[in-house]
């Protein structure tokens, strides 16, 4: 199995600080337990992926760390899970400001129905970022050209986002994440919906943003997450059963339910 | 070929090549499923061209009215014989005006004012309510006693009936409401030209009245308009408040799950127990006034909430959850997701929800009847407060009326309801068609 490994390294200090601490992370769905005692690092200006089959808690694990999972009924998480020193669940944390902090991208590409325009400028306005009209075009279309989007749409900036394509409304949802300035991007299944040629745009995107957010991202392909991330964990049935430096999952996991599962044995 | 050892019986007959799969049974039961539904459609538009032709036919006619045009002296023997008018303004107000009517129908065909049963026969001609059409134009410009001028005055409602057709002249005289006499009177004006046939605007501008021909559903559409405002004023914020509430924030136990029951059953509640409970709240306990649109209003809201309710529910429900995660995730309160996406996506929902609603409420008759909105209601009710009847409640009394103007009446009535309907109707589909799905 020929993986192309991303070659580049974490731009971040070996001993920087984490940026996401997840210590003895446990998720229930109602009476059943969906995550058992996550321990995991998020390296600052790194991209993490979250690796495993379906049903194994990674995307649990994703939408916990920016309270998600709140909005499920009969959802309960135990453990502890800080941002930088903050612990996301006291509740002296407010989500809206979390989720300012940590943005998300979903699976399928969710645009709001309204312009392009209004989709990247909704963060901005309601998290106070901008203020006047021209800070909001200043945000608007520097988002979009971090997004790779700005020569697609700048002409149609008043046109509704859901009338792009699957890949440009993916791009779209990213410009909107970015819009609000948060520190760490999630992605949970961000190219799932799109054509290889829209992924590879995408994971291009992604390989840029590193050097300004730190990066979570699902990913079903073992083939993208080791293009784009740094790190790699693995996930089995809610359990993590591995994480470390992607080439060294990749090329030498420690364990055999890793190995046998990049080796395409098990899910 | 396998088939042959699997099946040796089918390759027997070279007709059987094909397998069995069922097909003609499938083709026979679907062609009997196409038939009866076909025959389901047919049987309901049937009975609605039934509905229609039969109200219709009737109701008609009842939106000209026969109006007899004379010149009419205004007699200062008979309006005020004794020239008081400029100091007693009474005297114009209780004159003979039927008198004056009389006489210029008489006067026109040439009637021996001695002659006491043509100058009766003349008089019946015109309505009663011609007493308060002459009163207004003399009151209007008291110089024009003494003169002459064409007016033209209904005809009474026995004689627009038989101007119709719709009295049997085959019946003994003495047993139909119209005289030979009255019919010989009417047959002479029509040879002079004096009787035409105009849209009958007082079936949509007078008030109550005993005689089918100044009656009218004036104050009706008065007092539905003032009710559905006040449904509309009460009911929509109340009920999307509390759609809302229960769709977007309340947590799923065991107390909103009791709520939902009984928002649903509240919606299955009789029309006429709203009624009771309004008489018993609003009127007794409140002390509103009787026959009021604001109490017909408040009652139709309780029974309006329920249909409100559910229909905003859907609405919500129906907005996809890919928008309300998208809004959490951009850090949206749950208010702002609400107000900023949600509510938006489900506005054309609500509102076709709260017109089908008010269309309900438009057509309710049995709760009305408990707060005295059955009421014989003459004056245009200035403000919601003031007594008033609603349209179907119109209707209702006028079915109870005896003159035959008033069963065509009836049927007009109905059909100015009906129409009142199909634009609700007409216009929920519209928004409907108009807003769908723009995600």
């Amino acid at each position: 199995m020929s993986l192309d490994i991303a070659s580049s390294q974490a731009s971040a200090p070996r001993n920087a600080p984490p940026k996401m601490t997840g210590d003895k992370v446990c998720v229930f769905y109602g009476a059943k337990q969906a995550l058992f005692d996550v321990d995991l690092k998020v390296e600052q200006y790194s991209v993490t992926s979250l690796i495993g089959p379906s049903g194994c808690g990674k995307s649990t694990f994703l939408r916990s760390l920016n309270r998600m999972n709140d909005t499920i009924d009969g959802c309960r998480v135990t453990g502890k899970i800080s941002l930088d020193t903050d612990d996301i669940y006291d509740p002296s944390i407010d989500v809206v400001e979390l989720r300012a902090r940590v943005g998300m991208v979903f699976q399928k590409p969710n645009p709001f129905p309204k312009s392009i325009y209004e989709n990247v400028a909704y963060g901005p306005r309601i998290h106070g970022l901008a203020r006047t009209k021209s800070d909001t075009d200043e945000i608007v279309h520097s988002s979009l050209r971090r997004a790779g989007l700005w020569n697609e749409v700048k002409d149609r900036l008043n046109e509704p986002g859901t009338g792009l394509s699957g890949g440009q409304q993916q791009r779209l949802c990213i410009a909107r994440a970015i819009a609000t300035r948060p520190e760490v991007l999630l992605m949970d299944e961000p190219c799932s919906a799109l054509d290889p040629i829209a992924t590879a745009v995408i994971e291009e995107l992604i390989d840029e943003l590193r050097e300004n957010f730190t990066i979570v991202i699902v990913t079903h392909s073992m083939q993208q997450a080791a293009r784009v991330s740094q790190k790699t964990a693995f996930f089995h049935l809610g359990k993590l059963i591995e994480e470390g430096k992607t080439e060294d999952i990749f090329t030498n996991p420690k364990n055999k339910q890793t190995q046998d599962y990049i080796t395409g044995r098990i899910g | 070929m396998t088939d042959s050892a699997l099946a040796p019986s089918a390759m027997a007959a070279p007709a059987a090549q094909r397998r069995d799969f069922g097909l003609k049974r499938r083709h026979a039961s679907e062609a009997r499923f196409r038939f009866y539904g076909i025959t389901a459609i047919v049987i309901g538009l049937a009975f609605l061209i039934i509905l229609f032709v039969s109200i219709i036919s009737k109701g008609y006619t009842a939106f000209v009215q026969t109006s007899i045009t004379v010149p009419v002296e205004f007699s200062e023997q008979i309006i005020d014989k004794n020239n008081e008018r400029a100091t007693d303004p009474l005297k114009l107000r209780a004159a003979n005006y039927p008198l004056v009517a009389r006489n210029a129908v008489a006067a026109f065909l040439g009637i021996d004012p001695t002659d006491k049963a043509a100058m009766k026969a003349a008089g019946d001609l015109v309505s009663d309510s011609s007493r308060v059409q002459l009163r207004e134009i003399v009151q209007a410009d008291p110089s024009i006693v003494g003169q002459t001028r064409t007016v033209t005055l209904l005809a009474s409602g026995d004689i627009d009936s038989a101007n119709k057709g719709q009295i049997d002249l085959s019946v003994a005289e003495a047993n139909r409401k119209v005289s030979d006499k009255q019919l010989e009177l009417l047959n002479q004006l029509k040879e002079k030209g004096a009787v035409s046939m105009p849209f009958n605007w007082g079936l949509l501008t007078f008030g109550a009245s005993s005689r089918p021909e100044s009656a009218g559903l004036g104050v009706a559409l008065i007092g539905s308009l003032f009710m559905m405002l006040v449904v509309l004023i009460v009911s929509l914020p109340i009920g999307v408040a509390a759609s809302i509430y229960l769709e977007e924030f309340a947590r799923k136990n065991r107390f909103t799950d009791l709520i939902e029951v009984n928002i649903n059953n509240l919606a299955a509640v009789p029309s006429i127990v709203f009624g009771l409970l309004g008489l018993a709240v609003f009127i007794n306990f409140f002390g509103m006034p009787r026959s009021a649109p604001i109490v017909g209003g408040l009652v139709l809201s309780l029974m309006t909430l329920p249909t409100i309710i559910i229909a905003t529910r859907a609405a919500l429900r129906s907005v996809p959850p890919s928008i309300r995660t998208a809004a959490l995730g951009v850090g949206a309160s749950k208010t702002q997701m609400v107000f900023d996406h949600v509510l938006p996506l489900a506005v054309p929902g609500i509102l076709t929800g709260t017109i089908i609603g008010l269309a309900r409420a438009l057509g309710e008759t049995a709760p009305l009847l408990l707060i005295g909105m059955v009421a014989f209601v003459a004056d245009m009710p200035q403000n919601p407060l003031q007594p008033a009847t609603a349209l179907p409640v119109q209707i209702f009394m006028w079915t109870n009326e005896a003159e035959r103007a008033f069963v065509e009446r009836t049927s007009g009535a109905i059909i100015v309801l009906l129409v009142f309907l199909a634009i609700m109707n007409i216009t929920a589909i519209v928004l409907r068609r108009r807003f769908e799905r723009r995600w």
